[in-house]
């Protein structure tokens, strides 16, 4: 039937696959998103070029240290978060009191100097990143071919989200985090060290752009504006989804995922703004987004 | 002497020029003839480029800085103005003053689209939604056959204003540009100081309150938007007058970025702040492009200090301080009795 239309099924689930990874990569990012945003009210525009750092530290830690894949999963994320909580400490803290909007271009002028720097070091072509070698080679399944790192990627990813939404709806931590998103002050009056949670969620946020740039890294080339077009997508992603449930940003950004896969295959110029007009419909039809709770907020 | 008196460095400022900081008209005027003058002084093509910056910022901070709407889609008005302007000018051969018209007035329409759809959403979630409109038409721009892809268009000419002026010739391309970069302005002056402009004000003080007074927001807010929207299209378009070359770097966020931070830099919502910004991000721009740095980066940087250090910009920052020195010289030759 598919061959009628002049689709084979080769491309169809080959697209669909890489559009289930770019949007396990959507659901990464936007989750990390909401959960900054809730507790912080600051979308971090920096995210992109974080997840840009993750893919980058672990190029650099093979290139200059020879430190494999499995090493750089966590170490890349970890060095992130350092990072991302002494940014926290020492400059986003202080916007805490103003517009929020503040944060934004804050955190947009850390993107622009990140990504800034890093092209100016390392310039503006991509650098390949290899499959590690247990992940190599493809499945072959007959109706297509799954390469096995895609797979790994759309997993690991998924887990990733999975974990997250387990540790904040079951957890002791994920209990206080919830309750400061709704009210910060009376959280703390209970003797709970707010300041401590937004740090930590800051660095939960940025960790999980970090692991994703390092799962991303063997995929696309690693480039020092790999990220700079995704976040704006990424921001897509999050005004369609709302930024009310994280289950939402999960379901959003594989679904948006899939979407554009879809796209490719059956009118690929359309492809790269697909995610933009259904965001267009979507503020027509139900402005506080998918799973979005209250337009004010 | 009280702990607030004026450096030691203020009466010599005082003396230098006391009328240039009495009433503004007197120092649009100075600011007026120092314009019509600089070709003389300074390259005419970067002195239009920062004309061309200047209004595109004006236009932006009619949203930002006297609405309180946070855009981040603003290179689509400019840069798809450029492109439209371009194609005008090059492929239909309209003369100039049509071009611009046409440019303008598809940013005016791109504008009513784009501020339908955002004013649903507020704060924001408004930038996000502009910033990934905007990131459309960026694609568009790319794609479409007549925007010649990464080459854009190339070469548009600048021809005749209305069948009388050569632009060809620098100077009087110069006071054209000079003059749309006043009449913007004016019409960013005319709105800001008439009912509607209180109305945006109070819009961007306490929208709920506005609403309860009775006005209907949403549509201030779109009006608004779209003339924002046609001012920066106006911009883009001249620039393309200007350039004769209309590319993607006109159109994609990292522009929209940058009039956030000429207005930032300067001083949100004042009149002179985006000029002021625009001139120092267009300076450093020519600046920089004889060095290795990026700017991007000086870009970032500016805008982290911005954000932390002096949030109301260099006329936001520097306004109460002149204002202040006013206030204590009532007349203009009293200069030594600031401290009785």
């Amino acid at each position: 039937m598919l061959e009628q239309i002049g689709i084979s099924p080769t491309q169809l689930f080959g697209q669909l696959l890489l559009g289930f990874v770019n949007g396990s990569f959507y659901a990464v990012l936007s989750l990390g998103l909401a959960v900054i945003f809730g507790l912080l009210n600051i979308i971090n525009f920096a995210h992109g070029a974080i997840y840009m750092l993750g893919a980058f530290t672990a190029w650099l830690l093979l290139h200059w240290f020879g430190v494999g894949y499995g090493a750089a999963l966590i170490i890349a994320p970890l060095f992130l978060a350092i990072c991302g909580i002494l940014f926290e400490r020492t400059l986003l803290r202080r916007l805490y009191d103003v517009d929020h909007l503040y944060g934004l271009l804050l955190t947009l002028g850390m993107a622009l100097v990140l990504e800034g720097t890093l092209r100016w070091l390392f310039g503006s072509s991509g650098n390949p990143y290899p499959v590690p070698e247990e992940l190599q080679g493809v499945w072959r399944l007959g109706f297509m071919v799954l390469p096995k790192y895609r797979v790994w990627v759309g997993g690991a990813a998924l887990t990733l989200c999975l974990v997250t939404w387990l540790a904040i709806e079951r957890t002791r931590l994920g209990a206080w985090l919830r309750a400061a998103t709704e009210d910060p002050m009376l959280v703390q009056n209970f003797g709970i060290n707010v300041p401590f949670l937004v740090t930590a969620t800051f660095a939960l946020g940025v960790a999980l752009a970090g692991i994703a740039g390092v799962l991303a890294a063997p995929i696309y080339q690693v480039n020092a504006m790999m990220g700079s077009n995704l976040i704006i997508i990424v921001f897509a992603v999050v005004v369609i989804g709302g930024m009310g449930s994280i289950v939402g940003s999960i379901v959003t950004g594989v679904t948006l995922g899939l979407v554009e896969g879809l796209t490719k295959v059956f009118y690929p110029p359309a492809s790269d703004i697909v995610i933009f007009v259904i965001m267009a419909i979507v503020l027509l039809v139900k402005p506080s987004g998918l799973f979005g709770k209250d337009i004010h907020s | 002497m009280s702990n607030i008196s004026p450096p030691p460095s203020m009466p010599s400022v005082l003396a230098a020029g006391p009328a240039r900081f009495e009433g503004v008209p007197r120092i649009w005027l100075l600011f007026l003839l120092l314009a019509a003058c600089a070709p003389w002084v300074l390259y005419p093509i970067f002195l239009m480029k920062l004309l061309c910056f200047a209004l595109f910022a004006c236009a932006f901070n009619l949203l930002l800085g006297y609405t309180g709407l946070l855009s981040f889609g603003h290179a689509a008005f400019f840069g798809g103005a450029a492109y439209i302007t371009a194609h005008a000018a090059k492929v239909w051969n309209f003369p100039p003053e049509v071009a611009v018209l046409v440019g303008t007035a598809f940013a005016a329409l791109l504008g009513v689209v784009i501020g339908a759809l955002a004013i649903r959403r507020q704060g924001i979630y408004f930038a996000m939604t502009t910033l990934a409109l905007a990131q459309m038409i960026s694609f568009l721009a790319l794609q479409l056959p007549f925007t010649g892809g990464e080459d854009g268009i190339q070469a548009v000419p600048r021809g005749m204003l209305l069948g009388v002026f050569d632009l060809e010739k620098p100077l009087v391309l110069y006071y054209v540009v000079l003059a749309v970069f006043v009449f913007g302005f004016f019409a960013v002056w005319r709105v800001v100081n008439s009912p509607f402009g209180h109305v945006l004000k109070a819009i961007r003080e306490n929208e709920p309150r506005a609403v309860s007074l009775g006005y209907h927001t949403v549509r201030y807010k779109l009006v608004v938007f779209v003339l924002s929207a046609a001012l920066a299209g106006l911009a883009g378009s001249v620039k393309i007058i200007v350039f004769q070359l209309a590319s993607l770097t006109d159109i994609t966020w990292h522009m929209s970025g940058t009039v956030v931070l000429m207005v930032l830099l300067g001083g949100v919502g004042t009149l002179a702040g985006p000029i002021v910004g625009a001139s120092i991000i267009i300076g450093m721009e020519h600046f920089l492009a004889g060095t290795s740095f990026p700017v991007d980066v000086a870009n970032g940087l500016l805008f982290m200090v911005c954000v932390l250090a002096f949030r109301r910009g260099i006329v936001g920052e520097l306004a109460p301080w002149f204002q202040r020195l006013r206030r204590r010289n009532p007349g203009s030759d009293t200069s030594g009795a600031t401290h009785g």
